[in-house]
C-alpha cells in the first residue's frame, strides 16, 4: 500500500519525522512524500537511505517535490 | 536532474573547511579575537550601529551578515532554489529570536564563535558547547512530542525579497555614512571607537567572505544546530561532519596564523563562569531548536525567501537592544546585572512555546 506523507510548507526536521514515523509504522511499503524546498527533498532522500529505502523517482510539479519512495 | 554537490558529504566537507578558513583569516585581517565570524555578535553589532541599544564599544554595520543574505539569494536565484514563503507562526520565532540573542550574548557567541572560540584554545567554549547541546537536546524531546510551529505559506516574490533588500539598504547606508575617524557617529550609523566594535577585517574584503559563505552555505544547507539536532535525534551525521571540519580546519588555520592560544583565563572577549557560559548557550540552543535553525542558517534561510528567518533574524536583532539596554549580556568582568534573570525568564517562555505549540 502507498502511504502519502503531505510535507510541504513544512521546514526540517517536520518533514523527515513524518516520514520516519511512517516507516516505522508496519504495513506499508511504498511512501509518496510531498515537499516544497530543496532542502526538504534532500533531507528527506537521506533519510530514506539511512533506512535502507529507495528513492524510485522524483517528480517536480511546479514548486513541489512528490518523491517515491519504496522500502 | 542534476544532484546537488554541496549537499553530498564531500560538499558540506568544503564548506566547512571554507569557513574554518576564512573566519581565522577575517579576525587576522582585523575582525575581534576568536571572532572572525559570529553571528549574534555580528547581529548585536549591528543593532549597535543603528542606535538599538548605546553600548559604544559593539557598534558596527558587519558587512558580512550582509553578505550571507545576499550570498544565499544569489545561490537561490543562480539554482532556482529560491522559494518565497512565510506564515508559520512569525511573531513565535521573534520571540524565539530575542531569547537566543540574549542567551548567545550570556556566553558570548553564536554557536558558529563557540566553534572559533574552541579553535582559537579558549576552553570556556567547551562549556558553551555543551550547553548548547543540552539546550538542543531538550528541542529534540519537544520535536518528539508533536511540536510544530505549522505550514508556511507561499507568498510573493519580492515579500521573499525584502529581507535581501533591507540587506542591501543597511549596505548603501554604510556606504553614505562611513565611520569618519575619531568619530563616534556618522549622521545616523553609530561606530565603536575601541573594543570589539571598532575592529573589523577592511568591508570589502569582509563583504566578500560573507557573500561566498552565504552562498555555499545556502547550497549545503550548513547550520550548526542542525549538526547536533539531526545526530541527537535521527543518529545522523551528515551536518555534524561540516561542523566537526570547520572546528579542525580553524584551529589549524589559527595555529599557522598564530592565533591560538590555550586556557580559560584572558580569553578575547569572553568570561570564566562556567555555568553561565553553559547555562547562556543552552537557553540558545533550544530556541535555535525551536526555531528551527542557528543564527546563520536562519539568514541562509531569509536570503531564499524564508520570511519567518527573516523575522526571528530581526528578533535577534531587538533581542541585542533588550540585552544590552537592560544589562543582560555579559563582558569579559561576566556576567551583567540582570543576564542571570533573563536566563531564567528565556527558559520558562522557550519551554512554554515547546510545550504548548504542538499539531493537533
Amino acid at each position: 500500500m502507498t502511504k502519502t506523507i503531505d510535507a510541504r510548507g513544512l521546514s526540517c526536521p517536520q518533514p523527515v519525522l513524518m516520514f520516519l514515523e511512517a516507516v516505522k509504522s508496519a504495513g506499508d511499503t511504498e511512501f509518496e512524500v510531498l515537499v516544497d524546498t530543496e532542502a526538504s527533498k534532500e533531507n528527506v532522500s537521506r533519510a530514506a537511505e539511512s533506512q535502507n529505502c529507495k528513492v524510485t523517482h522524483i517528480r517536480e510539479t511546479g514548486d513541489e517535490y512528490h518523491l517515491t519512495i519504496v522500502k | 536532474m542534476t544532484k546537488n554537490f554541496w549537499a553530498t558529504r564531500t560538499g558540506i566537507i568544503v564548506v566547512g573547511a571554507a569557513i574554518g578558513v576564512l573566519a581565522p583569516l577575517l579576525q587576522k585581517l582585523g575582525n575581534p579575537g576568536n571572532m572572525g565570524i559570529c553571528v549574534a555578535c555580528f547581529e548585536r553589532d549591528i543593532s549597535g550601529a543603528l542606535g538599538f541599544h548605546r553600548a559604544a564599544v559593539v557598534q558596527y554595520m558587519r558587512p558580512e551578515i550582509i553578505g550571507f543574505v545576499l550570498g544565499s539569494l544569489a545561490a537561490a536565484l543562480a539554482f532556482k532554489d529560491f522559494r518565497p514563503r512565510t506564515g508559520s507562526a512569525p511573531f513565535v520565532r521573534f520571540v524565539l529570536g530575542v531569547f537566543a540573542m540574549i542567551g548567545a550574548l550570556v556566553f558570548l557567541g553564536c554557536p558558529w564563535r563557540a566553534l572559533l572560540r574552541l579553535a582559537g584554545g579558549d576552553l570556556n567554549a567547551i562549556l558553551g558547547l555543551a550547553g548548547l547541546v543540552f539546550g538542543i537536546w531538550i528541542g529534540t524531546l519537544f520535536l518528539k512530542n508533536g511540536y510544530n510551529l505549522g505550514r508556511t505559506q507561499k507568498t510573493h516574490t519580492a515579500a521573499g525579497l525584502l529581507m535581501p533588500v533591507v540587506m542591501l539598504g543597511f549596505l548603501v547606508l554604510m556606504l553614505i555614512f562611513p565611520q569618519i575617524d575619531g568619530e563616534p557617529k556618522n549622521d545616523i550609523l553609530f561606530y565603536s571607537l575601541k573594543g570589539p566594535g571598532a575592529m573589523s577585517a577592511p568591508l570589502i574584503i569582509s563583504l566578500v567572505a560573507g557573500l561566498v559563505i552565504g552562498f555555499l552555505a545556502q547550497r549545503s544547507r550548513f547550520c550548526t544546530m542542525g549538526a547536533f539536532r539531526d545526530l541527537l535525534l535521527f543518529r545522523q551525521m551528515h551536518l555534524f561532519t561540516g561542523v566537526l571540519t570547520l572546528l579542525v580546519v580553524a584551529g589549524i588555520a589559527n595555529l599557522v596564523l598564530g592565533q591560538f592560544n590555550m586556557g580559560f583565563e584572558k580569553q578575547p572577549v569572553a568570561h570564566t563562569l562556567h555555568l553561565w557560559n553553559f547555562a547562556g548557550m543552552a537557553l540558545a540552543g533550544l530556541a535555535f531548536a525551536l526555531a528551527g535553525g542557528c543564527p546563520g542558517r536562519q539568514l541562509f534561510l531569509a536570503g531564499e525567501g524564508d520570511g519567518d528567518a527573516a523575522v526571528f533574524v530581526f528578533g535577534m536583532i531587538v533581542g541585542a537592544g533588550f540585552a544590552h539596554n537592560f544589562g543582560l549580556a555579559s563582558s569579559p568582568a561576566g556576567v551583567g546585572p540582570h543576564g542571570i534573570a533573563a536566563v531564567i525568564v528565556g527558559f520558562v517562555v522557550c519551554l512554554a512555546i515547546g510545550m504548548s505549540m504542538r499539531k493537533q
